[in-house]
């Protein structure tokens, strides 16, 4: 009879856990939510004073350019190899151009652009805030009758914004770049042919832009997670190193879901 | 670092990301080629367009002279209507020949022109008369599979 | 000499009027204050009255409320019940705007500086003039230089706050507070951390500017010995209550068991040495007999 209810009471346990960690993550994105109308309606001295957002576009921009153009160029290369391998079996590697590119300008810009970018400044803006926060810094500015959001959170999430969709189409430039010296250069596919077809089936509206939309709502998604994650951190060493993680996690997981909600709205259908 | 550093920095890279833009614009991209210039409109009708896409290019003797802006169906002739906006520099003859090609064996479909002889010129709003429909693939091999098997049965009692 | 000086950066500023002491109606007024966090309370049945013109000492041990009583006059809690009055106001009531407009009457120095990390020594004391006021930046920078001199700082205000050390760094920290020449000056444990020569420094200051500035000023802090020295009186909380008050002298030669084993420093007393234990929940269900059926 004893270890019925024992296991009666495990099966209990298990659910108010269960039910406690649901109910928790709810709570957190309802207050994610409000947040991030909090962030737009506090956003008028960021624009105001936009010396304060320009800061910020150094620290998550300017910052984040040797990533980004470094990666971009391998990115780049290796497509143009691969590439390369794959198309020469069916004789047409003349259309690596167009491989390099279009995969680059649709997907993998400002997809993997998007993943360096939470990664080196979506973790530091969530540390740096997480830590205002830790050492009183935010809760001093409140007192000093300075509202955080629109001093601190602000100028950060539109930093981020502006960086992004820049970044991304560095990135695709440069990956181009890359696949243009590996496949032209290197290799020796015919250079008019590289650019020719490669122009021939790059829409500006269908490709270019829709890529660009894509890095400006990743954008969006990073700087929202970083710094409602360094706003929301447990105001310790501990909780400040989690919520960086977390940044880093959520914001990967919601570009990729992000991406393929896009793709799916933007590139199916004629 | 002092706040002029960083504008600088700042303008640097938005230059920087707007030039990578541009690049991807016109070098990567096709704006250079499309939009710009003026253009007229003409028509054509097909019994089956096969795989042609809205944008796809026109060519005549291989090079780019327009793309295909509308694609709609003729309920009462039931045929496709294509419609095509043509560079305004080339002029072709009312009796030009228009086919829908493909770029290798499984590459993008394209219209292809082949200028007749007469002397009047197309112009905004015509329709061209004479035109091939897309050669559809699974039926060519059908044909074929078809035609090798009479041609069995028919060339061995010819032998 | 500091006091010229502080009545001239008031005349320049006429946005934020010299307040000076008006004895008649107490500064801050708190009345019957309960706070809990959910269920956990943290204060019940406050009172406490802050005079004009007068340092306020609010003592207790680590965790005992005091820094929570803090919050609740910078408006950043909100109180269970009771009320909490500042210069006649009372502070939950206030919307935001309101609200705003009374914390930039009061300066506050926080209990290891909170100084903005990413800002030079200059920019941290700037800041407020900056974000508050459309001065013209050679008059900040007069003002800055004076508050920073005020505190034995001038020289520093190159530095970054991570060059400092922690005395200079609380130093700073207060002449941040009394940037824009508040009413109020509520300090959250000025003496945490700080070397003897430091903390002399440090509570000298808060008396000379509280009497320049003609402000009142609240010290809540658990150092006896020097705070003693420079406040006009005491009041002791303990575990949510007030056990005790008084002035400085009274506080001395308090009789009473809990004043006496604080002020000595003495280990054992009405304040237990041990936490108390408590049964797990999982103890107390297995005894209570719910699942022995």
């Amino acid at each position: 009879m004893d270890k019925v209810y024992k296991a009666g009471a495990k099966v209990a346990q298990f659910l108010q856990f269960l039910g406690n960690a649901v109910t928790k993550r709810i709570f957190r994105l309802g207050f994610a939510a409000r947040f991030f109308v909090a962030i737009f309606l506090q956003s008028g001295t960021a624009f105001r004073r936009f010396n304060l957002t320009s800061r910020e576009v150094y620290f998550s921009g300017v910052l984040s350019l040797i990533i980004i153009l470094v990666s971009g160029l391998f990115v780049g290369m290796v497509l143009g190899l691969q590439g390369y391998d794959t198309l020469q079996r069916y004789g047409s590697t003349e259309a690596l151009g167009i491989l390099v590119a279009l995969s680059l300008v649709r997907e993998l810009g400002p997809v993997v652009a998007a993943l360096l970018f939470a990664s080196r400044a979506g973790s530091a803006i969530t540390a740096e805030i997480g830590l205002m926060k830790a050492t009183e810094q935010l809760s001093a500015m409140e007192m000093m009758a300075v509202n955080p959001i629109a001093r601190v959170v602000a100028p950060r999430f539109w930093g981020g914004v502006v960086s992004m969709p820049l970044l991304a189409a560095l990135f695709s430039a440069m990956g181009v770049l890359g696949g243009y010296l590996v496949g032209v250069k290197l290799i020796g596919v015919d250079e008019g042919s590289f650019w020719s077809q490669m122009q021939a089936s790059v829409d500006f509206q269908k490709d270019i832009l829709n890529g660009v939309i894509k890095s400006f709502v990743f954008g969006i998604i990073i700087s929202w997670v970083a710094v409602f994650e360094g706003y929301d951190a447990d105001p310790t060493a501990e909780g400040v190193s989690r919520a960086t993680t977390r940044t880093v996690v959520t914001s990967s997981l919601a570009i990729l879901a992000a991406d393929f909600i896009l793709t799916a709205f933007m590139f199916t259908g004629a | 670092m002092t706040r002029t550093t960083i504008d600088l920095w700042v303008g640097f890279f938005v230059a920087l990301g707007l030039a990578a833009l541009l690049f991807l614009a016109l070098k990567v991209g096709n704006l250079a080629t499309s939009g710009s210039g003026e253009t007229y409109a003409i028509e054509a009708k097909f019994d089956n367009i096969g795989g042609l896409k809205v944008r796809a290019p026109v060519k005549s003797a291989g090079v780019v002279v327009g793309r295909v802006s509308e694609i709609r169906f003729d309920p009462e002739a039931y045929q496709a209507v294509v419609k095509m906006q043509l560079d305004t520099r080339y002029r072709f003859p009312r009796d030009t020949f228009a086919t829908i090609n493909t770029s290798g064996l499984l590459g993008e479909q394209y219209i292809g022109f082949e200028p007749g002889g007469d002397t009047d010129m197309l112009k905004s709003g015509d329709v061209v008369k004479k035109t091939q429909s897309a050669v559809v693939l699974e039926k060519l091999i059908s044909q074929f599979m078809f035609s090798k098997a009479a041609g069995d049965g028919t060339g061995s009692s010819k032998e | 000499m500091i006091l010229l000086q502080w009545r001239a950066s008031n005349d320049l500023n006429p946005r934020f009027p010299p307040t000076y002491p008006m004895p008649q109606e107490p500064l801050v007024e708190i009345r019957d204050l309960n706070f809990s966090y959910d269920t956990r309370t943290i204060l019940s049945g406050i009172n406490i009255t802050i005079p004009r013109g007068k340092v306020v000492a609010i003592m207790g041990s680590s965790g005992c409320g005091k820094t929570t009583t803090l919050r609740l006059i910078g408006g950043q809690l909100k109180p269970t019940s009771g009320s909490v009055k500042v210069a006649g106001q009372v502070v939950h009531e206030l919307d935001a705007k309101q609200l705003y407009a009374l914390r930039r009457r009061m300066g506050m120095l926080f209990q290891f500086g909170a100084l903005f990390t990413d800002m030079s020594v200059f920019d941290n004391i700037a800041f407020q003039m900056r974000e508050h006021t459309d001065l013209p930046e050679a008059m900040i920078r007069d003002l800055v230089l004076m508050k920073l001199h005020a505190v034995g700082l001038r020289g520093a205000h190159n530095l970054m706050p991570a060059e400092l050390s922690g005395g200079m760094a609380r130093r700073v920290a207060l002449a941040r507070a009394i940037a824009l020449d508040p009413m109020l000056i509520m300090y959250d444990e000025p003496f945490a951390g700080l070397d003897p020569i430091s903390l002399s420094i440090v509570g000298e200051l808060i008396r000379k500017l509280n009497d320049a500035l003609g402000a009142s000023s609240i010290v809540v802090t658990h150092d006896v010995q020097e705070s003693l020295k420079i406040v006009d009186y005491v009041y002791f909380v303990s575990e949510g209550k007030i056990v005790a008050e008084g002035t400085a002298e009274e506080i001395k030669n308090s009789k009473t068991s809990y004043v006496h084993q604080f002020v000595w420093g003495e280990a054992d007393g009405p304040v237990p040495f041990h936490y108390p234990a408590k049964k797990t929940y999982g103890e107390q269900l297995m005894e209570s007999g719910v699942y022995r059926g």
